[in-house]
């Protein structure tokens, strides 16, 4: 009897299914350099190295004194760390006729930010959601014209504003920039929600008609908490294109009321006195730091709103 | 009493006529379906009827009362979706009441609803839940119950089962028709699915472009099919049929080449005798073997294929050079290139006018 046992675990051991499981099994191993990875990664530290060395630049000549920015090394890591270029740049540099630094024009561009975000938004996306859901009659011309305001160069419609707002007294004040801002960001922003709105089931929007909900109701209740990825996207393009605007900024506003972006032109291009290479790159920084800043804390949403409206034309 | 009524309802999107001049009554407690191929305007019917489309012409009444300009939640309906259409950031709670605060219905009435709604439909532990976190079952129960609590007196159904496996599908089907003999509203169902239909249905309205060929009794249109399209249409596998013509001086007799068939039992409802004629006759209708010896009409075919289907076996053979197909028991044995005895009772067949296609 024993006998026929070992000759079972002989005959097991050269079992032909078990010879071949011992070929290749799991996850298949990965070479860590290959040429494939030797290519990407390289590429991407190319071009990595291709933005941060500008910003390495900025930030390590903002930290020196005049002095040792005149020895020319510029990417020499400061000997002696100093603020008082930052210091200079937000509170006492002098653009022009006063000499309070950034300070006044980042208030400035929070006030015409702020508002400008959040009134081009709720109306675009209103805009987008009565496009996408309710076809009411000439849904589609509408659309049509509002689309093809979105390939209207600004250039050609700078003046025709000027003139509009200085009829409705609005010419040189924050406002003005406000209605402006709102204006331009009028195509992108609803093309955006209505595009976003359209991949919302369409049965959705039914059952919620049948369940007696109006126009607002459904778009306070139904479609708005669904809409936060776009929402997001949108807060983000707002935000940062509003930020970085200079043109309509030195059009529409006068010195009192310039935004940041015009203020830092103002005082990197003074021509009074030594340039202050220290000064200057401590505003620059000091300018971009809210996008920057935006596109830090949100990055991860914006891109799964885009990725969201992209969905459905 | 008519429950819904509709008269000459037709719908143009554009250019596209998607229904045309249609009228349909239908009872108080009636269960209707709607049976047709996909885009024949099933589900734009059913969203016209809601109020969520607006019509090019006619007028729907519901309960008597002309609603053709009404909102849809003025109109006493309730509405299940294909997608369920649950509000995703809703509990199941939320979702049954949202209408419900809609219409400011008290509190406790909204709870009283959603409790009587939950009891019936047994979603009671769900109701804490988002949509997300349901089976698709469960889903659709939901919606349901979100057409429920809206104390209606016409529920619509457009494809509530069709996103579901077979298997829940069948269980779901039948508690639609519990929930039918319980609550006793009128029902209008929308599907493609013909064993759906033909359980559910008190009757059943078979669409095709926009115009019911066929509004009659799940019995009638399976048996008495009143067109090609309809006889065609119903049944799986579907009808055979073979074209011939009348034996001169109208003697009832039908031939098919050299195959020839007593009319004597079959109930004309027509006069008309052409010269071209469609013979159809279902696959179960035919007997096979020595019990076709009894039956009026008889002949010998030979098997080309036999497809076992578990309970029953299909068998295609050649008859008269064409395509036959019967059904046979699922026991019996049948091999390809056999020759076998078939037969069958021409009263339950149809014969259809090759030329109108419509019922002789
Ligand atoms: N909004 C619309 N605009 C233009 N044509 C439409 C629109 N909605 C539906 N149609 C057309 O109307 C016809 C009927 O559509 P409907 O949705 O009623 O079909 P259905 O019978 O429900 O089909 P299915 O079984 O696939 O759901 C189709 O030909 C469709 O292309
Ligand atoms: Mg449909």
């Amino acid at each position: 009897m024993a006998d026929i046992q070992t000759l079972n675990t002989v005959a097991a051991g050269i079992d032909p299914v078990a010879d071949r499981m011992s070929g290749p099994q799991g996850a298949r191993p990965r070479r860590a350099l290959s040429r494939r990875n030797i290519f990407l990664y390289g590429t991407l530290i190319l071009v990595a190295a291709y933005y941060l060395v500008p910003l390495y630049v900025m930030i390590v000549t903002s930290l020196k004194g005049m002095p040792e920015i005149r020895l020319g090394n510029i990417f020499s890591p400061p000997v002696e760390i100093t603020f008082e270029p930052w210091v200079k740049a937000w509170a006492t540099a002098c653009t022009g006729l006063n000499c309070d630094g950034l300070s006044r024009g980042f208030w400035n561009s929070v006030q015409i930010t702020v508002p400008s975000v959040i009134f081009s938004i709720a109306v675009a996306s209103v805009n987008g959601y009565a496009l996408a859901n309710w076809r009411f009659k000439g849904a589609d011309t509408f659309f049509t014209i509002l689309i093809v305001g979105a390939f209207i160069p600004y250039q050609v419609m700078i003046y025709p504003i000027v003139i509009l707002l200085r009829e409705i007294g609005l010419y040189g004040s924050l406002w003005g920039l406000v209605i402006v801002h709102s204006i331009f960001g009028m195509p992108i922003l609803t093309l955006l929600f209505r595009n976003y709105f359209s991949s919302v089931p369409e049965e959705l929007f039914k059952a919620a008609r049948v369940d007696g909900a109006g126009f607002w109701r459904i778009y306070f209740v139904i479609m708005l908490p669904m809409a936060l990825p776009i929402f997001v996207v949108a807060i983000i393009l707002q935000i940062t294109g509003i930020w970085n605007d200079f043109l309509f900024g030195v059009i529409y506003t006068k010195p009192d009321t310039y935004p940041m972006t015009v203020q830092l032109n103002n005082i990197v291009n003074s021509v009074q006195g030594v340039k202050e290479y220290n000064v200057n790159m401590a505003a620059t920084i000091l300018t971009g730091l809210v996008p920057l800043a935006v596109y830090f804390v949100s990055g991860k949403l914006f891109v799964r709103g885009i990725a969201a409206g992209a969905v459905k034309g | 009493m008519t429950s819904v009524s509709i008269r000459d309802l037709s719908l143009k999107f554009g250019a596209l006529e998607v229904l045309k001049s249609l009228s349909i009554d239908i009872e108080d407690g009636e269960f209707l379906v709607l049976l047709g191929p996909s885009g024949c305007g099933k589900s734009t019917l059913l969203n016209c009827i809601a109020g969520l489309l607006d019509i090019s012409g006619g007028q729907i009444f519901i309960k008597g009362r002309n609603v053709t300009w009404e909102e849809p939640k003025d109109r006493g309906i309730g509405m299940v979706f294909q997608s369920y259409a649950l509000y995703p950031q809703m509990t199941v709670k939320g979702n049954l009441s949202f209408g419900l605060k809609t219409a400011k219905v008290p509190k406790d009435e909204i709870a009283r609803r959603i409790a009587r709604a939950a009891e019936v439909l047994q979603i009671e532990p769900l109701l804490e839940r988002k949509p997300a976190q349901l089976s698709g079952g469960q889903r659709q129960r939901v919606a349901i119950g979100r057409a429920l609590v809206r104390d209606v007196d016409v529920f619509l159904f457009d494809e509530p089962l069709s996103n579901l496996d077979a298997k829940l599908r069948a269980e779901l089907r039948v508690e639609i028709k519990r929930l039918h003999h319980r609550l006793k509203n009128t029902m209008i169902y929308v599907t493609h699915d013909q064993i759906e239909a033909l359980t559910l249905a008190d009757r059943i309205a078979i669409m095709r472009n926009g115009i019911i060929q066929q509004l009659a009794s799940p019995y009638e249109i399976y048996n008495r099919p009143v067109n090609l399209y309809v006889a065609g249409f119903m049944g799986s596998p579907g009808m055979n049929f073979l074209e011939g013509e009348f034996a001169p001086h109208g003697a009832a007799e039908l031939s098919f080449g050299a195959t020839k068939v007593p009319l004597d039992r079959y109930p004309f409802v027509s006069d008309e005798r052409p010269s071209r004629v469609i013979f159809g006759i279902r696959p179960e209708h035919v007997t096979c073997g020595p019990a076709s010896a009894s039956e009026p009409f008889s002949t010998e075919v030979e098997i080309e294929v036999v497809e076992p289907m578990g309970a029953d076996t299909l068998v295609w053979a050649i008859l008269d050079g064409k395509e036959f197909r019967f059904r046979v028991d699922g026991q019996s044995e049948m091999r390809e290139g056999d020759r076998v005895r078939i037969g069958f009772d021409p009263a339950r067949a149809s014969i259809f006018d090759a030329a109108t296609e419509l019922r002789l």
